[in-house]
């Protein structure tokens, strides 16, 4: 009797039919584009910045210098692996690999926020040492002329500008998770991707149930992107600034000192 | 006067390019020091050193009779009390002209937030730069981005302030602005470094000047000696050419 309907009959039935399934497929997609994206940029940005300690004139040789460079290093494999090979194999390597070497039986989930985190924050470490090497010199050396250290400089001055500048990208890298946790269908998790091929293959409608999907991630992915450019618009501040009645700040002064 | 500062055989070289050669000046309280030289003589240099922007190469710093340049040494605490104002004014542009003038306090003196606040609002309308509190720095003229910047560093209550040519960057009707600040901190008595091509500066407000070259001090003396009675051929030749350009 499906294949009397129409197309517009077709995709009303699906709907009826699996509509929730998709709806939750949906919502499993959205879970774990969302959280480790959030985990990818903490990654990111921890490990941005251990890569743009400078090694101090004098110090090259000390053990202190030798662990950082060690570091640095590792860290610098780590993204080369992540970035330079695709999440679907890292999804069978880390679920079935940790199971067979170390004996760690991750639950699916457990795999698909580790996966999806730590490809994240392979990209996002780049992006964070591109911001943060972007950034003016001259802002850290105002920071260290009044006495921060590297650290203080870093987290008052050069983060929340490098945060700004590379918020587009974070945008970007949410919006390619969104659409790339189809690939933790390998790994059994239930997502849009994998709703859409159970439907697809029951009732054989392709075509149909592609739509519904496509229409899906794009309202989730246009959603997104305008909800990042309000944080954008949030992060610019005013175009304007009000002068500050004087009057005013006369008073704070007289209030605190009397 | 207390000696404050003391540079003693103080050499820097990039690789092998020897930018500094043989440094050796004091600074005592209350002093108003400019510095004046040809661009590439190692002014700008010499004063990053100080603040250890630049790790010197050789010779000492001694603040307060305490060589700074060794290993164990607070580098923070000490550049908190040594400031310094950049010809690139070097505001932070992710905060408001307030907010850069309390964040030094609160994060490396540890002040809290109250009273930064007031004593930031104290030298913020010292420069008179109390009606911009709220705006970014990206939203000033460059005149006032450097009064900001003076009161930033001023909000640290420094014991020495190093200038680096910070009116270079300025259109000339700005400069004014800026150098009128200065000169009233250096009535005031706020120990002072200033490197400027500003002659008038250096002539009627500072009362030392340091006349460098090639990486070494040349000459230098009061105001009136380097400036009427300069004994070296060098001193001599820079401000006959200096002189005749204004
Ligand atoms: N980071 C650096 N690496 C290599 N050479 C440098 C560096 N910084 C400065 N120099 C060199 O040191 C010399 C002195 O520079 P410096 O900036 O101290 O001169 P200056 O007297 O301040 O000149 P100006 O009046 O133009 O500001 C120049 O030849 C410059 O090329
Ligand atoms: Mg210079």
């Amino acid at each position: 009797m499906i294949s009397e309907m129409n197309f517009f009959g077709r995709i009303l039935y699906i709907l009826q039919s699996y509509g929730l399934s998709y709806l939750t497929g949906a919502g499993t997609t959205l879970l774990i584009a969302l959280v480790s994206t959030v985990i990818g940029c903490l990654i990111g940005f921890a490990v941005g910045v251990i890569q743009t300690i400078p090694i101090q004139e004098g110090n090259e040789r000390t053990p202190a210098t030798f662990l950082l460079k060690f570091c640095q290093m590792i860290l610098h494999a780590y993204v080369e692996l992540f970035r330079g090979t695709p999440m679907i194999v890292q999804a069978v390597f880390i679920y079935y690999g940790l199971a067979q070497i170390w004996g760690v039986q991750l639950g699916m989930w457990q795999a698909a926020f580790l996966v999806v985190s730590i490809n994240t924050g392979a990209y996002m470490a780049e992006s964070v040492r591109g911001g943060i090497i972007s950034i003016d010199p001259g802002q850290m050396e105002g920071a260290k002329s009044i006495g921060m250290n590297h650290f203080q400089a870093m987290t008052s001055v050069i983060l929340p500008q490098a945060f700004r500048n590379i918020l587009p990208q974070i945008g970007n890298n949410l919006i390619i998770n969104i659409k790339d946790t189809s690939v933790l269908s390998v790994i059994s998790i239930v997502d849009l991707f994998f709703v859409h091929k159970s439907v697809s293959g029951a009732l054989y409608t392709y075509f149909e149930s592609a739509s519904i999907v496509m229409l899906i991630y794009l309202t989730m992915t246009i959603t997104v992107s305008r909800l990042l450019r309000l944080l954008e618009k949030y992060l610019d501040g005013s175009e304007n600034y009000e002068l500050a009645d004087c009057m005013d700040i006369g008073n704070q002064m007289h209030k605190k000192g009397a | 006067m207390e000696k404050i500062l003391e540079l003693s055989h103080l050499g820097k070289s990039f690789g092998n390019h020897i930018v500094l050669r043989d440094i050796n000046f004091s600074v005592k309280k209350g002093d108003v020091i400019s510095v004046i030289g040809a661009s590439g003589s190692g002014k700008s240099t010499m004063l990053r050193c100080i603040n250890l922007l630049e790790t010197p190469t050789s010779g000492e710093i001694l603040f307060h009779e305490k060589n700074i340049i060794s290993k164990n040494n607070d580098i923070p605490s000490y550049r908190s009390k040594v400031g310094m104002v950049f010809q690139s004014f070097n505001l932070f542009s992710n905060m408001s002209v307030l907010e850069n003038c309390i964040v030094g306090q609160v994060k490396v003196l540890k002040r809290n937030k109250e009273e930064a606040k007031e004593k930031a609002l104290q030298f913020l309308t010292k420069v008179g730069m109390e009606p911009y509190i709220h705006a970014k720095p990206r939203q000033l003229s460059g005149g006032q981005k450097q009064r900001v910047a003076i009161a930033r560093a001023l909000a640290m209550e420094p014991e020495v302030l190093l200038f680096d040519e910070p009116t270079s960057a300025l259109d000339p009707l700005m400069v004014g602005e800026v150098l009128n600040v200065m000169k009233t901190l250096a009535l005031e008595g706020l120990t002072m470094i200033v490197v400027t091509h500003e002659m008038s500066f250096a002539r009627d407000v500072s009362n030392h000047v340091v006349y460098m070259d090639d990486g070494y001090i040349v000459e230098e003396g009061s105001p009136k000696q380097l400036f009427s009675e300069p004994t070296q051929e060098k001193t001599k030749a820079f401000l006959a050419t200096i002189l005749s350009e204004k």
